[in-house]
């Protein structure tokens, strides 16, 4: 199949970009997105010309790097029968013949590198301002030391699948990073592990949230829409909750 | 936001049952206009544990502040996501936003805008349409509402202040912690839209009945 791609270039931070038009031929249909995106590149390095920067590393939808938004949904969800990260997304979804936008995501707090590539290191402040566990180490503790009921559990889990990638960024309309900080919330609340520093941790990681510039959430649903690894909305009403719940407690005061 | 917002719900169904009682007729509406503001021979709403005429300026004062820090609330979300968005993306489609979601912040401007010709109007006295009245609140409303293309204007503010409520009433449970689940979602919003469907019904069925004159004629 052959597509027409338009996707953003910019040199550099500083720059201004705009959408390039190119064409991409003999692209088969069991191509992942990003396979694709190397078969241009290709075809740009045999021409000479600047390949188109892309964030990638482990091709199989669990490091969250792949991140564009395609034809105006993050990853593609709009395109793809199944929540998915870019990597994960085929080009059989997509007609022989169609037109394809590319696009970084668009938020204050990830600013463009180049192209495709955006800087999400605010994220990762995110997690350092309270996204961890403080232990003292020694020697491992029993198995089950530490019984953890089913539901919780499975919440934690569900919620601990989070790869950071910033979809939810991406599509929220107030650039809201809540479900990020949603999801490392719920997780470690569910945890015995995670109950000494609760509700201080709700207070520094949204601080953090806020001061990287992110948007508040203003509960429209777009993120949870998008999210690849399905992080449930709920888990923003679980990090209110924690943060109610904090206001009336001595942490951090 | 979210508790402000709830303090105005509520308001509203109050005012929205209050209007019905153009319904029981004149006296039931006239006392109750009186009540309000302890006007009426029994001292009114809370007499004797305020003075006559009190609860009408503390009720005035909490809907005032509540009015206002609802919107100082919005004014910061919609500055926070304006610095947040400097750029937009040249194609977007919307998966799960809905159109009263999308329509809080206009939306809000232009209902606030209406409620202030509204309060000129039914509280002040100054822009009422039918001309200068100073008979009973009774024959104030059933004067204006007899002319149509206020009962029109009526019917499309109450589309504004229901689509903004259709969003905010599952919007703020949400943000105070009772999106528990896919299912506590689906209950929200059902709930969401009864509210919004019965303020609409209840409030715009007073100034049909009497444009048709079903009461008041
Ligand atoms: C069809 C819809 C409505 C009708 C027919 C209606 C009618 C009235 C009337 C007749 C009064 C004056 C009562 C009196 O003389 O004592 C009044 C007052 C008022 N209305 Fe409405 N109303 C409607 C919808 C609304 C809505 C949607 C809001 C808020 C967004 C609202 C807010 C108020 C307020 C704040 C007052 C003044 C209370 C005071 O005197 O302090 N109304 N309304
Ligand atoms: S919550 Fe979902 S969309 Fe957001 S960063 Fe985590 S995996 Fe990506
Ligand atoms: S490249 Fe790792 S998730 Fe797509």
């Amino acid at each position: 199949m052959n597509v027409t791609l338009r996707v953003w270039r910019q040199a550099n931070a500083q720059s201004e970009g705009r959408m390039v038009t190119y064409q991409v031929q003999d692209v088969s249909p069991d191509m992942s997105f990003l396979e694709m995106l190397d078969l241009l590149n290709e075809d740009l390095t045999v021409k000479g010309e600047e390949p188109v920067a892309f964030d990638h590393d482990c091709r199989e939808g669990i490091c969250g790097m792949c991140g564009v938004v395609i034809n105006g949904t993050a990853h593609g969800r709009g395109s793809s029968p199944v929540p998915t990260t870019t990597c994960q997304l085929h080009m059989r979804s997509f007609e022989d013949g169609a037109v394809i936008d590319v696009e970084p995501w668009r938020a204050g707090p990830f600013p463009v590198i180049k192209d495709l590539v955006v800087d999400r290191s605010a994220f990762d402040r995110i997690i350092q301002a309270g996204g961890y566990v403080s232990v003292n180490t020694g020697s491992a503790p029993d198995a089950h030391a530490n019984a953890v009921g089913k539901q919780k559990a499975d919440r934690a889990f569900d919620a601990a699948t989070c790869i950071g990638c910033g979809a939810c960024v991406a599509a929220c309309p107030n650039s809201s990073g809540m479900l990020f900080t949603a999801a490392k919330i719920t997780h470690l609340a569910m945890l015995p592990q995670g109950q000494p520093e609760r509700h201080l941790r709700v207070k520094k990681m949204l601080a953090q949230h806020d001061a990287e510039g992110f948007g508040g959430c203003t509960n429209i649903g777009e993120c949870a829409e998008v999210c690849p690894k399905q992080i449930p909305f709920d888990t923003i009403s679980q990090l209110n909750r924690d943060l109610i719940a904090s206001l009336f407690k001595r942490d951090g005061k | 936001m979210a508790v402000t917002g709830l303090i105005l719900i509520a308001f509203l169904l109050m005012h929205m049952f209050g209007n019905l009682k153009m319904f029981i007729g004149p006296e039931s509406f006239n006392h109750y206009a009186e009540w309000l503001k302890g006007q009426s021979a029994d001292g009114g709403i809370l007499y004797p544990v305020l003075p006559a005429g009190w609860f009408i300026w503390l009720f005035r004062i909490v809907l005032l502040a509540a009015v206002v820090l609802h919107m100082y609330s919005a004014i910061t979300l919609w500055n926070r996501a304006l610095a947040a968005n400097p750029s937009s993306y040249e194609a977007k489609r919307k998966l799960a936003q809905t159109y009263s979601a999308r329509t809080m912040r206009w939306g809000g401007i232009i209902l606030a805008g209406l409620l202030i010709f509204h309060l000129l109007q039914f509280t002040v006295h100054a822009t009422l349409v039918a001309g200068p009245f100073d008979g009973s609140p009774y024959d104030m409303v059933v004067g204006e509402f007899k002319i149509w293309w206020l009962v029109a204007v009526y019917a499309i503010w109450m589309v504004t202040v229901c689509m903004h409520i259709r969003h905010g009433f599952w919007s703020a449970f949400a943000t105070l912690g009772a999106n528990t689940s896919a299912k506590a979602r689906a209950v929200l919003n059902g709930c969401a839209w009864a509210v919004a469907l019965i303020l609409y019904i209840g409030f715009m069925i007073m100034p049909v009945a009497v444009l048709f004159g079903w009461i008041g004629a």
